[in-house]
């Protein structure tokens, strides 16, 4: 009760503001949707979450496996690699990427000095640095929802496909990926959800040149002051990741892996 | 026999190497004798390392975060504790509906919840005040605090409360004296994440706060947005170095503990 009235309600106001200011009406929903500077602003932002989503599965399907299947002191070298990033601030992250991939960062000085690139790549302050940066962020997010249903599939059925006469390839292929895509499926919802609203990595690694909504939102608030907008954008956002989570629900009953 | 394959193996040590590979860079730059960003070219230095500690800005986020996220984890525990009681407790028919309220702020975006929060302070007169950042840290803390006590609760044994009950203890009695003590353990874990994830919070505390109140993240943010500072490379090496000790300890606390000797 004390959550609904501290969040909630506030919410019903920043709502009111986005039909309010400046003047009443719809204009600020018309300017997101109209197909000017702020649609483009929420185009890029989906087709940036959704490649670094489908990457970030990849990824985290990969550490998961070994997590969950591997030897024991592969088990725990993968832990150890998994929750160090976890636990560190999303900011320190960021940086140690700026440094990475910067023009004249570590990156281009590295394959400069193999010979590998006379030039230095355009590695800073592009979606490219943006996508790597989310990448980094939400791995170890979607290593656990993966690990979660991994761990609940029952070896007996992998030894026994193995007795059977299937090859391990052949094994992970027809048995232990299709059991283990409800994993996926809660992963990939979850990250996307996350990297929507995104602010903190692309407003850094995208050095204001990358700007996605969650960012635009700053600049409309903070910046020119124009909250009316600020508060349309984010009440689109919100009702964009309503209808992720919403379509994720009714495709998958997403409820069995967030319970 | 399953998850030995050489190259997926390889693949997997690849991504573990992608996820450490930002936090070992940090690791030169911050020992640079420049005063900008840079690699230690032969010269190291201590230098910015020591401005971490003589700089009082720095000082005192670090101090500022640290109350902050004191409060409002202790805040956050109290709270995702007492909604975890009730419904242990009462077990409401719309029991699901709250725990959707309760998990709101982490699936809505934290910048809509930022503005949310604005929102709110600004009308209790709150924004940029220490009482402010508190109750936006805890609100946004919460859900994760809950999901802990949840789970907590979810292992305890009901039978016990019932036995309480009939040996003659009140309410109060049986909740302070037997439910409390053996949730020990989640409400420690619940603290715990609080605790962490208020010291790291930016989204919240850009949005409400910067002129008086500056907190450690804030600090970083505002150094990385204007002029970056090999500092920034100092304060993420103590971070990333703090953070390793006590995770590489707990893994090989399990580790010893799961092999028979």
């Amino acid at each position: 009760m004390l959550l609904l009235a501290l969040y909630v309600v506030p919410f019903a106001g920043v709502v009111s503001w986005s039909v309010t200011q400046p003047e009443i009406g719809f204009a600020q929903y018309w300017r997101i949707l109209s197909g000017g500077d702020m649609t483009n602003v929420f185009l890029r932002t989906l087709r940036i979450a959704v490649i670094s989503t489908t990457i970030t599965v990849l990824v985290g399907y990969c550490l998961s496996y070994y997590w969950v299947m591997g030897s024991r002191l592969r088990q725990t070298i993968l832990e150890v690699c998994i929750f160090i990033p976890f636990w560190i601030s999303v900011l320190v992250r960021a940086f140690g990427w700026l440094i990475i991939l910067r023009d004249n960062g570590m990156a281009n000085s590295f394959l400069m000095a193999a010979h590998v690139i006379t030039e230095p790549l355009g590695t800073g302050r592009n979606e490219f640095a943006v996508i790597v940066g989310m990448v980094h962020f939400m791995v170890p997010f979607s290593v656990f929802p993966m690990a979660t249903v991994m761990r609940k599939i029952d070896r007996r059925i992998l030894l026994a496909a193995h007795g059977l006469g299937a090859d391990p390839a052949t094994v992970f292929r027809k048995i232990f990926l299709p059991l283990s895509m409800p994993g996926v499926f809660a992963a990939f919802v979850m990250v996307l959800v996350f990297s929507v609203g995104f602010f903190v990595t692309p407003a850094i690694l995208g050095g204001g040149r990358v700007v996605m909504v969650a960012e635009a939102v700053f600049v409309q608030m903070f910046q020119t002051t124009n909250w009316g907008l600020g508060a349309a954008m984010s009440v689109v956002l919100l009702l964009l990741i309503g209808a992720i989570v919403g379509l994720a629900y009714r495709l998958l009953g997403v409820r069995s892996f967030v319970g | 026999m399953f998850g030995r394959s050489r190259l997926g193996g390889a693949l997997a040590y690849l991504a573990a190497a992608f996820l450490l590979l930002p936090l070992v860079a940090v690791i030169p730059v911050s020992f640079t004798a420049k005063r900008f960003l840079s690699l230690p070219d032969g010269e190291w230095s201590l230098r910015h390392y020591r401005a971490l500690f003589e700089d009082g800005a720095w000082l005192s986020s670090i101090g500022t975060s640290f109350t902050i996220a004191l409060v409002s984890s202790i805040l956050a525990t109290a709270l995702a504790t007492s909604f975890g009681l009730g419904l242990w407790l009462r077990r409401p028919r719309a029991g699901a509906l709250f725990v959707g309220f309760a998990l709101l702020p982490m699936v809505v975006p934290p910048v809509t919840s930022a503005i949310i929060l604005y929102f709110l302070l600004a009308r209790l007169g709150l924004l940029d005040t220490i009482a402010g950042l508190v109750i936006g840290h805890a609100i946004m803390t919460l859900p994760f605090a809950v999901i802990a006590m949840l789970s907590a609760f979810a292992k305890l044994d009901r039978s016990l409360e019932m036995a309480a009950r009939n040996l003659g203890a009140s309410t109060t009695q049986s909740i302070f004296l037997v439910v409390l003590p053996n949730l020990r353990t989640g409400i420690l874990s619940a603290w715990f994440l609080a605790f962490i994830l208020s010291w790291e919070e930016s989204s919240v505390t850009l949005f409400t706060s910067g002129v008086q109140v500056i907190t450690l993240p804030k600090l970083i943010w505002d150094n990385l947005r204007l002029n970056v500072d090999p500092v920034i490379a100092a304060i993420s090496v103590v971070m990333v170095v703090v953070t390793t000790v006590v995770i590489i300890t707990r893994a090989l606390a399990r580790h010893r503990l799961s092999t028979p000797q």
